[in-house]
């Protein structure tokens, strides 16, 4: 609870602060989220040792009042939103400074920070009002955060806007059929009162709003067509934090939606549910990746990559039904492309920023200039395309053994297909930078004195942290560590097994 | 320690890596770590060879992985061993080599290409010695991925090309593999490698073994087995030492060692036989070595031409696995370590032919033994040893694969047949080079390359290594068991459930 009233406090505190000096309102937003961000691993442990955390609002109790709920899912997500939002406020720092002009930086900044409020809260609510609340104050939030960088972000940012708000509007019908049938918006009641009520249209209307406006914030395959113009025109130090955070919460709320409210067996009764969404994330793996093989700007590919991915996520937890590999994989998935990919964008800001690069084909010889940043880029690349023993091969082992499982054949080779469109379309980008052109060259090339040609180290160090990580991870999720986590997010959602 | 003994073993490469790419600038201690590290992994992979002889099998788990019933960990074993020693003992001899052969040529990157053949080595290393098919993918891949610098060296078009065509055929062929191995633990709930095979696999059904099979089979694309051979060829553009060591030891063997892997610890003589597989697996082996073998005559590059010596030669080593008898296999794992020392001679030579004349087609080569005797000649006596010709190694392996296909039941005479036309083909490929070289006249005149200055021998560092393969080349066909070589195959052949010889 302290997560969310500390943010909301720090945000105004930054607007404030930022009248009487300007140069502050990045300090405070490094603070409060690393305060949270060590509250929320205090958190996570304690959900992991001692059980659920519930908060009533104004003390008042759940059917009336707000409830928050920290069980060991969103205790997880939580993590993984505040560490990202903490790498990315610091290398923002630099970077910002460099992109916006300074009036703006104190709105930045609080705007920034009530980003991270409303993707905490989305995370611990139990509500689905507040959820809705949450939902606006993130999506607003990240308009304006888009729209910072002026110009042609403009335009992304409305474009957003219009999707963002339908996306907003089928939810909140959503909410509105569950409310008339049953009468309540807490999670945990409408768990219960459900069950009785699935034959009822108005319950099975209200899941696939929920689903749709979930999955145009998620950007899920087809709906994704705000994404990739907002990802490359807003500064990066934005794109970043959305993209690794923000569709994290975004698929977070539906897996919560699927298995808390609506539970497994309203998705088994209806058969071939599980299926489409299956099938729906197959094609945006698929599709995600052949858009961004066509790309030449580095930041639309990674968008687009970004869809392809978010299928990976959607796919596993169509699977989950079936196999608890799937939802493994969603799990381990949520956490691994959040750094491959804030990883990613954040070597791709620092290339903007350092040379002012956005084409790919501009690439060549950029391993030479800036060798850190060209090499945490290609650590997560591999990452990203699969390869051991990075962090994306134990999400792409969990998701194949979850697909034989569900003997589900042609999700297996959709899945090593999408390894290879991967390959595809970073390697180009590693090409570029390493190997392609001024080669041959039969000397010993003078290895360039002034590396990283004065990349601030606040850029550099996050940047290397995710790329570290990438491997970390891979092999933790490999190892038993992270079964405690996984029983327990498996008894949380009520799913037997395990 | 006794446990810790692999684990050195592949971490020396891997510590050597980064030493290496801090030295950059001394390029005199970048080529020391180099030494050092592969005098290391030798001496700890040969280390534990009595042990392993005496029947015991070391076994080094790091940790038990989320996968139930799988544990992520090295599992030394006799016919792993054969495969690390081959690989640490000539990491030793290319680096020596490529000190020669890059300083020579005055190539660029230096350093990157010392960093990645470390972790090509700690990749190959890896593979020799996993305990089973996850470790194996994981070690697979990284050996995959760090020869793409190398290969790509040159860094002109026609080099990256080359490369991604290599990444093409051995990521594809990764999935299969994965696919494999993923279907494997589905089915069984384990991926050790067992020798004789893993026998929860005998109750899957026959089309799905038989798919896996194919799976396993694409997986292992780095065997160069027709008609998936055409990246080898290609990747002939890399620098010779890359070459030599990575496509005609460590990269084609993790291969061919591979489909040893799956034939004999993973599904098992009995159910190969019982599949009738070991007929399909044959065919493909025996038709590769014919076809093969036609390519390389038709070759004029000499590189190219022993890229498809290659092609051919690796085919017997999955021919003698495909027979399921126990010379078979004896004969295919020792191909293993001749084919490697013999392959890599060859190569050596070629690199040294290159450094010293410039030359690098066949009919370019008229008189050169000559000028450079001590590399052609090196060069004929392992060509001799590569079509079978006593007194070089690759006799024995070659009659060992006689008799194998000698005591099959069905089809022997034909496969003897098949390997007897292989080795006269190889004959006639190698034979023209060292007619040429030795007894043909150099031309006059403007013949000898740019003609400024006499033609010497390559440099000492380039030459001493592939005399010293040479010689062994020779000092394996008289006492075999050196490097314990013999020993270690007659273990394996009885942890396979063979008994005796």
């Amino acid at each position: 609870m302290l997560i969310i009233a500390i943010s909301l406090l720090s945000a105004f505190t930054i607007l404030l602060a930022g009248w009487v000096n300007r140069k502050s309102c990045c300090f405070i937003t490094i603070a409060t989220i690393s305060f949270q961000f060590i509250l929320s691993i205090y958190i996570l442990r304690h959900v992991l040792t001692v059980g659920t955390i519930r908060y009533w609002l104004g003390g008042w109790r759940p059917p009336w009042g707000i409830e928050y709920v920290v069980d060991a899912l969103n205790a997880f997500v939580l993590v993984v939103i505040l560490f990202l939002s903490l790498l990315v406020a610091i290398y923002s720092k630099r970077n910002v400074e460099h992109e916006i002009e300074a009036k703006k930086l104190p709105t930045f900044y609080s705007i920034f920070q009530l980003l991270v409020t409303g993707l905490c809260g989305i995370t611990v609510t139990g509500d689905m009002f507040n959820l809705y609340v949450f939902l606006e104050i993130a999506s607003l939030t990240a308009y304006a955060l888009i729209a910072v960088a002026g110009g042609r972000a403009l335009k992304a940012s409305y474009n957003y806007l219009i999707m963002g708000s339908l996306g907003a509007c089928f939810y909140m019908i959503g909410v509105g059929f569950l409310y008339s049938v049953t009468g309540t918006l807490n999670m945990g009641d409408l768990r219960i009162l459900l069950p009785p009520l699935y034959a009822n249209r108005a319950v099975q209307a209200a899941f696939v709003f929920f689903v749709i406006g979930v999955s145009i914030k998620a950007y899920v395959f087809p709906l994704h067509t705000w994404q990739p113009d907002a990802y490359t025109y807003a500064p990066s130090t934005v794109s970043a934090l959305i993209a690794s955070t923000m569709s994290k919460v975004m698929i977070y709320a539906l897996i919560r939606l699927i298995y808390s409210v609506f539970t497994l067996n309203f998705i088994l009764s209806y058969i071939g549910l599980d299926l489409v969404i299956c099938w729906i994330a197959a094609m945006a793996i698929i599709a995600g990746s052949i858009f961004a093989i066509t790309q030449r700007n580095l930041k639309r590919m990674l968008a687009y990559s970004s869809v392809s991915q978010i299928g990976y996520i959607i796919l596993g937890v169509g699977l989950s039904p079936i196999s608890i590999w799937g939802l493994y994989g969603a799990v381990a998935h949520i956490l691994n492309h959040a750094v491959m990919k804030g990883c990613l964008f954040l070597a791709a800001g620092a290339f903007i920023h350092k040379e002012g690069l956005w084409d790919i084909r501009d690439f060549e010889g950029l391993g030479k200039k800036m060798p850190y940043a060209s090499a945490a880029f290609t650590i997560a690349a591999i990452s990203m395309i699969g390869i051991p023993p990075a962090a994306g091969f134990a999400s792409k082992l969990f998701l194949i053994l979850a697909s034989l499982e569900a003997s589900q054949y042609p999700f297996v080779a959709i899945l090593l297909l999408s390894t290879l469109l991967n390959l595809v379309y970073f390697w180009r980008v590693i090409d570029r930078m390493y190997f392609v052109g001024h080669g041959h060259g039969h000397e010993e090339a003078t290895d360039g004195g002034e590396s990283e040609g004065g990349l601030p180290l606040s850029m550099l160090v996050p940047m290397l942290i995710l790329a570290a990580l990438c491997i970390i991870l891979g092999i933790f999720w490999l190892t038993e560590l992270p079964l405690p986590l996984f029983y327990e997010i498996l008894s949380d959602l009520g799913v037997s097994g395990g | 320690m006794e446990l810790m003994t692999p684990l050195f073993a592949i971490l020396c490469p891997a510590i050597a890596a980064p030493l290496i790419l801090l030295s950059k600038r001394h390029p005199n201690v970048r080529e020391g770590w180099t030494l050092v590290a592969s005098v290391a992994t030798f001496s700890f992979v040969l280390s534990m060879a009595p042990k392993i002889l005496s029947g015991e099998v070391i076994e080094c788990i790091f940790f038990q992985t989320i996968f139930e019933g799988v544990y992520f960990g090295l599992k030394v074993d006799a016919f792993g061993l054969i495969f690390a020693i081959t690989s640490s003992s000539l990491w030793i001899l290319v680096s020596l080599y490529s000190i020669g052969y890059m300083r020579a040529l005055k190539e660029h990157a230096q350093t990157r290409f010392y960093f990645y053949f470390a972790w090509a080595i700690f990749g190959a290393i890896g593979v020799a010695l996993s305990a089973n098919l996850l470790t194996f993918y994981v070690f697979f891949e990284i050996l995959t991925v760090s020869t793409y610098p190398l290969v790509i060296h040159d860094q002109s078009p026609e080099a990256i090309s080359a490369g991604h065509k290599y990444f093409a055929y051995l990521l594809t062929g990764g999935c299969f593999f994965l696919f494999a191995i993923m279907m494997t633990y589905y089915l069984t709930g384990t991926t050790d490698l067992i020798p004789g095979g893993i026998s929860a696999l005998g109750s899957a059904s026959r089309t799905i073994l038989i798919v896996m099979f194919f799976c396993f089979l694409l997986a292992f694309m780095k065997a160069a087995w027709m008609p998936f051979h055409s990246w080898l060829p290609t990747a002939m553009i890399a620098p010779t030492p890359v070459s030599a060591l990575l496509h005609a030891v460590a990269v084609v063997k993790a291969g061919v060692f591979g489909i040893v892997r799956v034939v004999c610890y993973v599904y098992g003589v009995d159910l190969m036989h019982e599949l009738g597989l070991w007929l399909v697996l044959a065919c493909i082996a025996g038709f590769t070595m014919i076809v093969g073998s036609f390519f390389a005559i038709a070759q004029d590059n000499l590189k190219r031409r022993l890229a498809y010596s290659t092609i051919s030669q690796l085919s017997y080593i999955i021919l003698g696995a495909a027979f399921l008898t126990s010379n078979g296999i004896k004969g295919a794992m020792l191909h293993i370590p001749f084919h490697g020392y013999m392959k890599i001679t060859l190569f050596m030579c070629a690199g040294a032919i290159m450094v010293a004349t410039g030359k690098k087609n066949i009919s370019e080569m008229a008189g050169i033994g000559k000028q450079i005797p001590v590399t052609m000649l090196a060069f004929s006596i392992t060509a001799l040893g590569m079509c079978g010709i006593p007194p070089v190694c690759g006799f024995i392996s070659k009659i060992y694969l006689c008799f194998g296909a000698w005591t099959l039941d069905q089809y022997g005479i034909i496969f003897l047949a098949i390997i007897l036309t292989s080795s006269l083909l190889d004959v006639i490929y190698f034979f023209p080079i060292i007619y040429t070289a030795f007894f043909r006249e150099l031309p006059k005149g403007g013949g000898s390359g740019t003609g400024e200055g006499k033609i010497k021998e390559a440099p000492i560092f380039m030459l001493v290594p592939l005399t010293i393969t040479a010689i062994f080349s020779i000092i394996f066909f008289i006492h075999p068991n050196t490097l314990f070589i013999f020993d270690l195959v007659k273990t394996a052949i009885v942890d396979l459930g063979f008994g005796g010889v």
